[in-house]
């Protein structure tokens, strides 16, 4: 377990509801939800997951910390805001699950391996890297997390469409030697440490 | 009826439901001159289109038959139906009132012995049945109607149809040439008892009400129940006329929600409750008998009436699924309603089918959307408070989202401090 989180649990003992308001982006409108439902049955997603936003409020609520922090559910989430717009309190439940998802990720909680979450991992590292996503990169690592074989198959199955990006001029295979950064790359890296210097004193957070 | 003239010490009551029913024969059983006028063409408002209130169960003609007594024997109120107000200048003691009435090209002459309603052939649709069914162009509004005057639409005047209509009435009693007219009063208080209008479904976009034949409002289930609507009392469903046994109610449609009504309309659990009772009452206990399903986020069955909802719970015919639905769907083969979404208690998604899903829509202040006079006071969803000069008053479901009973109540208290403002004007006058 990393340090963050075992400050964190020092920190809020048993009131994970308060560390979620303090920590969590959007965290604060928890409270205010009043368990209709509506929102775990209008989730595409639904069948897929162990938690509905509904259920992971309640268990917030209810000091499950453990739970809700390496849960897949926020990380099944696929943004598609169905439940912001049923929810009659107006939740922006959809920012909850993602401020969630990024909270338990930093404390090292988040479930391993989660595919949603080593795309994101990929797609953040080659930003902060160059200060842009290499296209071809992320695609191939993406093809090839769960090893070389199921790499070949992903990147046959996907070999229509990656000629079609070539075509239109959207992904040059000279990208693989190195691939270009963006202009100031230095800047782009600063920009990010800075909003991350903001985001930890804002919450209360030593890395 | 006498025909005096109104002056600051009249009160004046807008909306001639129960609560402005109450309001006014409260006033004027305590000596003050009333005005009560009524926008549609007879008194009773919403409680008339109940098959029956709860908490006992009594028909509507209950309350409405004794304060139609009262009121034709009083003579200081002065009803005035088909009228609206449309200005309202000055203040607190001393108000200027414009009103607008509307023909209704039927004298006091009228017996109600329906003979128009019998010679013409136009029908128009059916406000006390909320369009659920048709009605001749030339109509009472509905059994209890007061006044008891036959009403012509105005669609058919000048028409082979109002002709007919004229001609059929041996009272003389219809006159085709009945003008709008205007009128400027003077009164001392006024009190607002304009009531409430069940909120558009259509608005509810996951519910398909405006797509699913089968989704109906709790106040059209309310019409299919009593034997005065468009089915004559029987449960049959609109898509294909079968019995509905199989029900679904669905809580907080509209209400209870910041996307459409803040408010918790307060009644709706208990009109559900009361709505499952009617299914019991079709078809009984049994294998193939009567089976209601209330989808609910909490019931909020407020202060006594309680036990009209554990008396409920205890009802075979009748489960409880903790859910707010998450949409409907259609089956195309049957017409059934499909209700998707989780019940919370236990996590267990579902998709259920019924016969007839029953939508217990919210209620708004009938004023939303009307300009008031400018000192009025209305709260975050419309409803009446009252005014900044202290001289007009909500009562009733425009002030709140009140039950009979409590509507009742809320209208006394206002005729009280209505009473009160006129008295002070008298004693500042005299002095
Ligand atoms: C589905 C359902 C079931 C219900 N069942 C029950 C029940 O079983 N028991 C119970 O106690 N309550 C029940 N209620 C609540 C009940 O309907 C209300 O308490 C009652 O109607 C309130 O009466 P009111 O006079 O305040 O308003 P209304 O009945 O709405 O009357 C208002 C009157 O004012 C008139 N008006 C409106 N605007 C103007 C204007 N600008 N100028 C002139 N006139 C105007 C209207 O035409 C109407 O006649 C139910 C409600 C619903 C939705
Ligand atoms: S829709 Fe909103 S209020 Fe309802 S359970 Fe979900 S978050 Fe809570
Ligand atoms: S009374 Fe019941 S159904 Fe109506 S808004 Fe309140 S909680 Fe919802």
């Amino acid at each position: 377990m990393s340090d963050m989180n075992t400050q964190a649990v020092a920190r809020y003992r048993n009131n994970f509801l308060k560390e979620v308001e303090e920590r969590v982006e959007d965290g604060h409108w928890v409270r205010m939800c009043m368990q209709c439902g509506v929102c775990a049955g209008s989730c595409p997603l639904g069948p897929h997951w162990e938690h509905s936003p509904q259920k992971i409020f309640m268990m917030i609520r209810a000091g499950k910390r453990e739970e809700v922090l390496t849960s897949d559910a926020m990380w099944m989430c696929t943004s598609c805001y169905n439940c912001i717009v049923r929810c009659p309190r107006k939740l922006p439940i959809t920012h909850i699950m993602h401020g969630l998802a990024h909270y338990s990720h930093r404390l090292g909680l988040a479930p391993k391996g989660q595919p949603t979450r080593e795309i994101a991992k990929l797609f953040w590292d080659s930003l902060v890297k160059t200060g842009r996503v290499n296209e071809l990169k992320f695609s191939l690592a993406m093809y090839f997390k769960d090893g070389f074989g199921q790499g070949i198959k992903n990147a046959m199955a996907m070999q229509g469409v990656g000629l079609g990006l070539v075509k239109a001029g959207r992904l040059n295979p000279m990208e693989i030697l190195g691939g270009h950064a963006c202009k100031d790359k230095g800047g782009i890296q600063k920009m990010i440490a800075k909003a991350q210097e903001i985001e930890n004193r804002k919450k209360g957070l030593t890395a | 009826m006498t025909a005096s003239i109104p002056t600051n010490q009249t009160i004046l009551v807008v909306g001639g439901g129960i609560s402005g029913m109450t309001a006014a024969l409260e006033a004027a059983e305590c000596g003050k001159e009333v005005i009560l006028v009524e926008k549609t063409p007879t008194l009773g408002g919403r409680t008339a289109q109940l098959y029956r209130y709860f908490p006992k169960m009594c028909h509507p003609t209950c309350g409405l038959e004794i304060n139609e007594k009262r009121l034709r024997g009083n003579p200081r109120i002065r009803v005035m139906t088909m009228t609206e107000v449309t200005a309202v200048a000055g203040r607190r003691g001393d108000y200027k009132v414009n009103l607008k009435v509307s023909p209704r090209y039927v004298t006091a002459a009228c017996t109600a012995c329906g003979d128009c309603g019998k010679a013409v052939s136009a029908e128009v649709p059916d406000a006390f049945n909320y369009g659920l069914a048709k009605v001749k162009a030339a109509y009472l509004p509905h059994p209890m109607a007061y006044p008891q005057r036959y009403v012509i639409d105005p669609s058919i005047v000048g028409t082979p149809d109002g002709e007919a209509a004229k001609a059929a009435c041996k009272a003389g009693a219809v006159d085709l040439g009945m003008q709008e007219e205007t009128a400027e009063i003077s009164v001392g208080a006024i009190v607002w008892a304009t009531g409430w209008r069940p909120f558009d479904a259509n608005k509810i976009q996951p519910y398909g009400y405006d797509r699913i034949a089968n989704v109906i409002t709790s106040v059209e289930f309310e019409r299919l129940a009593d034997p005065h609507g468009p089915t004559g009392g029987k449960l049959l469903r609109p898509s294909d006329g079968k019995e509905a046994r199989n029900v679904a109610f669905i809580q907080c449609a509209g209400s209870r929600d910041e996307n459409y009504l803040r408010h918790c309309s307060r009644i709706c659990c208990m009109a559900s409750l009361k709505q499952t009772q009617y299914v019991r009452e079709a078809y009984g206990e049994g294998e193939n008998g009567a089976k209601s399903t209330v989808y609910y986020i909490d019931i909020r069955a407020i202060d006594r009436f309680e036990d009209f909802y554990a008396k409920v719970w205890q009802d075979p015919t009748v489960s409880f699924v903790k859910s707010k639905v998450a949409r409907i769907a259609e089956n195309k083969e049957n017409g059934n309603p499909v209700l998707h979404g989780v019940n919370t208690e236990g996590y267990h998604r579902y998709a259920t089918e019924h016969d007839l899903v029953v939508l217990a829509v919210g209620m708004e202040p009938e004023v939303t959307g009307v300009k008031l006079p400018e000192d009025v006071i209305q709260d975050s969803s419309n409803f009446i408070e009252g005014s900044r000069d202290g001289g007009m008053f909500g009562a009733g479901a425009a002030s709140s989202p009140l039950d009979v009973n409590r509507a009742v109540q809320s209208a006394t208290a206002a005729s009280l401090r209505a009473i009160q403002v006129i008295r002070k004007t008298a004693s500042t006058e005299a002095a």
